[in-house]
């Protein structure tokens, strides 16, 4: 699986760095690192990932999946996203 | 009133140290002096001697034979420049006159000089009031600078050219001293993270601030004395009740109330007050209408976008009041259009646009002939009752069972009135507030999350701008300047010494208070942040403040029967503006935005990393920054623009062989 992750974890990660970081320096943002402990999202930053995901895979996130586990690191927000759109 | 002796809106300047020519010393107080019309427009006033020099701005209201300053004492030996009011002069003057002291004039003023012949420096410990003074004393030839309790009104002061320097507003300091007008680095990453400058800094390099509640005195031999004659102070945790019931209290904390309206309704000029909507300002108005015969006049904001609109309430208390009133309707568009003007007044970077609507709410006030505004300023501080306290009880109480699914669930009664709320999503909410529990036994424990969010700002900052400052842990830094004793006292002590000092004394009184009046030579007056009323509040036992988790118990309490009960029953509505949109309209921004914000110029100022405030542009511009962070951080960058290119810039352009510190 992670060979189908890493697009979707690089647009994710490109996301975070241009609109949340204002950076394009990827060493900035290793793919394990908590956001919220970094903090580069508060639970403001959420809704704007959520949206992001929302608009650029065309799934619907729902309340009971806005969770920290879900949302707190690159690669879980990569894994979240793959798992979705599966399920769709 | 008695007599009418208080003179209202005032600016000073002046120097002391190496002696000059007589007339380069009145050129340099004139330009000096010249700075500050909007505090002072109708009159000069000036005092010159061998290396010393003190000028007054003022507003014409009241005594005009004899208000003029400088005053004098009887025999000419001590004499004073101040800016403010002196809210207890009648009784102070009385007590003097009894004691044998002849006076002149009706001002208040002429106090400060009787009481300081009887007491020394310890004079300012009598005065119940707001204000900036200057005092020479000549036949010791030393310079006294004093500041009042709470830090509302300002004043700054630098050294250079073997003098000392000092002035209402930074302004004026530049105009003696045109080599201060460059921006310093530490002052602007302490603004960005904790929203105005830590004391004694300011955000320009060499000017410092006098903090609030002390004393500089400059001696004849250069020797300088800083003393701090009065702070915020709360008794030790677990002391005896200084009470015996809530209801002696209440009844007490009424008194107390009457009596700070009563005091600072003494001006000649009819008196206004500024109407929220919310508790604080709505009680100092039915204080007028209960307790006084004096006839008060409302104004209040409007704003067309409904998360940040209070009419409705504005207009329940109105009726209930009777008061006639004036609403200033206020659009993103008059507040994007009315920045640079604010930003040339705040002298400082701001992460908030607040302070724009209220400068647009003075200039109302003054085009509608009243000078004074009497507001629900302080109440938050005194009484605990922003969420920023009753959040920190939550995560206290949290931190007691960390496991606890149940009790972080608080945190949701937190913020209802937030479009975007940080606990809108309960896991989220838990996640973010969750943090920094390993500092709860710290004083800082309660500013934790709202300086993690500011200092995000800093993340813009260019590389040099990053280098100068160094290391930078603020938690630490903040710490360090606060009273050895504080952990001491209860928690919620500890978040209200820092919260008042920190976001009130160099954010509220300053950029969204004093600068923004001034702006419109409007003078605030604030009934909640007498000294006995803070004195007597400190005492009071936390759970009398914030019972459960509704704030301002005691308030509501004495304030009861004054006002209806869905204005005594009302969840605290922080006063708030649209941020980055107030700088975009239809996609585009306002021309300013686009000049200063331009690659180019944000390089060649060299404060920001300019692609990454290009991006935050492009974000802004796309209406996507819906939280605080982005929206404090492009206000900062924006603002810290406007300051270079007003008080740095410009400046610079126009005066540039005028330094005087060569």
């Amino acid at each position: 699986m992670p060979s189908d992750l890493s697009p979707i974890r690089d647009q994710v990660r490109g996301y975070i760095l241009q609109n949340l970081l204002f950076t394009d320096d990827a060493s900035q943002l290793p793919d394990d690192v908590s956001l919220l402990e970094r903090g580069i999202i508060d639970s403001t930053g959420v809704l704007e990932i959520v949206m992001f995901l929302e608009e650029t895979y065309g799934i619907k996130v729902k309340d009971s999946d806005m969770l920290p586990e879900n949302f707190d690191k690159v690669d879980n927000i990569a894994r979240f996203v793959a798992r979705t759109v599966d399920r769709a | 009133m008695p007599g009418g002796g208080l003179v209202t809106v005032c600016g000073i300047a002046g120097f002391v140290g190496v002696p000059g020519r007589t007339a380069e010393d009145r050129a340099t107080l004139e330009r000096m002096i010249g700075t500050l019309p909007h505090r002072g427009p109708d009159g000069k006033g000036f005092h010159l001697d061998a290396g010393v020099g003190l000028a007054h701005a003022r507003l014409s209201i009241i005594d005009l034979a004899t208000g003029d300053q400088p005053i004098f004492n009887t025999d000419e030996t001590v004499c004073t420049v101040f800016n403010g009011e002196i809210f207890n002069y009648v009784e102070l003057r009385a007590e003097l006159s009894r004691r044998g002291h002849r006076f002149r004039t009706e001002s208040d003023t002429e106090v400060i000089v009787h009481l300081y012949e009887r007491h020394g420096d310890r004079f300012v410990e009598h005065l119940n009031g707001q204000f900036a003074i200057a005092l020479w004393d000549s036949r010791r030839r030393r310079l006294v600078l004093a500041r009042d309790r709470a830090g509302i009104r300002p004043l700054y002061h630098a050294t250079a050219s073997g003098r000392l320097w000092f002035a209402s507003e930074i302004k004026a300091l530049l105009a003696a001293v045109p080599a201060l007008g460059a921006l310093d680095p530490r002052g602007l990453v302490e603004t960005f993270t904790f929203w105005g400058p830590v004391d004694p800094d300011s955000v320009f390099r060499g000017v410092e601030s006098l903090p609030p509640g002390h004393l500089l005195a400059i001696e004849a031999d250069g020797r300088r004395t800083l003393t701090r004659w009065w702070d915020w102070t709360f008794p030790e945790q677990g002391g005896a009740p200084p009470f015996d019931s809530i209801e002696t209290a209440t009844a007490e904390l009424r008194d107390l109330l009457v009596d700070a309206v009563r005091l600072q309704l003494r001006a000649d000029v009819p008196v206004g007050a500024y109407l929220s909507g919310g508790l604080d300002s709505s009680g100092i108005v039915a204080l007028i209408r209960g307790f006084t015969k004096t006839p008060v006049r409302t104004f209040s904001i409007a704003f067309e976008d409904a998360e940040f609109d209070e009419s409705e309430h504005q207009q329940a208390m109105v009726r209930h009041l009777g008061t006639d009133h004036t609403t200033v309707l206020c659009s993103k568009r008059d507040i994007g259009e009315a920045f640079p003007a604010l930003i040339r007044h705040t002298e400082a970077p701001v992460l908030r646009t607040a302070p724009a609507p209220l400068m647009l709410l003075s200039r109302a006030v003054r085009a509608a002939g009243y000078k004074v505004v009497l507001t629900g300023e302080g109440a938050d501080e005194v009484f605990a009752g922003y969420d920023l306290f009753k959040e920190a009880k939550v995560r206290r109480f949290w931190a007691r069972q960390p496991e606890s699914r149940w009790r972080p669930r608080l945190l949701g009664r937190l913020y209802g009135y937030l479009e975007h709320s940080p606990v809108e999503n309960a896991a989220f909410a838990r996640a973010f507030f969750g943090q920094g529990r390993e500092h709860i036994a710290r004083a800082i424990f309660a500013h934790v999350p709202r300086w993690t969010t500011s200092q995000r700002a800093l993340a813009f900052l260019s590389p040099e701008i990053k280098a100068a400052v160094g290391p930078w842990d603020p938690l630490a830094f903040y710490e360090e300047r606060l009273p050895r004793d504080i952990t001491r006292w209860t928690p919620l002590a500890r978040d209200q010494y820092v919260e008042a000092k920190s976001l009130m004394a160099a954010y509220l009184l300053s950029s969204q208070g004093d600068r923004v009046a001034m702006a419109n030579s409007v003078e605030g007056r604030f009934p909640y942040l007498d000294h006995r009323l803070i004195e007597f509040a400190n005492r009071l036992p936390p759970q009398w403040k914030i019972r459960g988790l509704t704030e301002k118990h005691i308030l509501r309490r004495a304030l009861h029967g004054l006002l209806p009960e869905e204005i005594l029953g009302r969840t605290k509505q922080p006063y708030r503006a649209p941020d980055a949109q107030s700088f975009f309209a239809g996609g585009a921004p306002l021309d300013f935005v686009a000049d200063l914000l331009s690659a180019e110029r944000v390089r060649a100022s060299g404060y920001f990393d300019a692609p990454a405030v290009a991006r935050l542009f492009d974000k802004c511009r796309a209406g996507r920054a819906t939280g605080f962070a982005d929206n404090q951080a492009f206000v900062g960058i924006l603002s810290t623009m406007l300051l270079d290119e007003l008080l740095v810039r410009q400046k610079r352009e126009r005066e540039p062989a005028e330094s005087l510190s060569t």
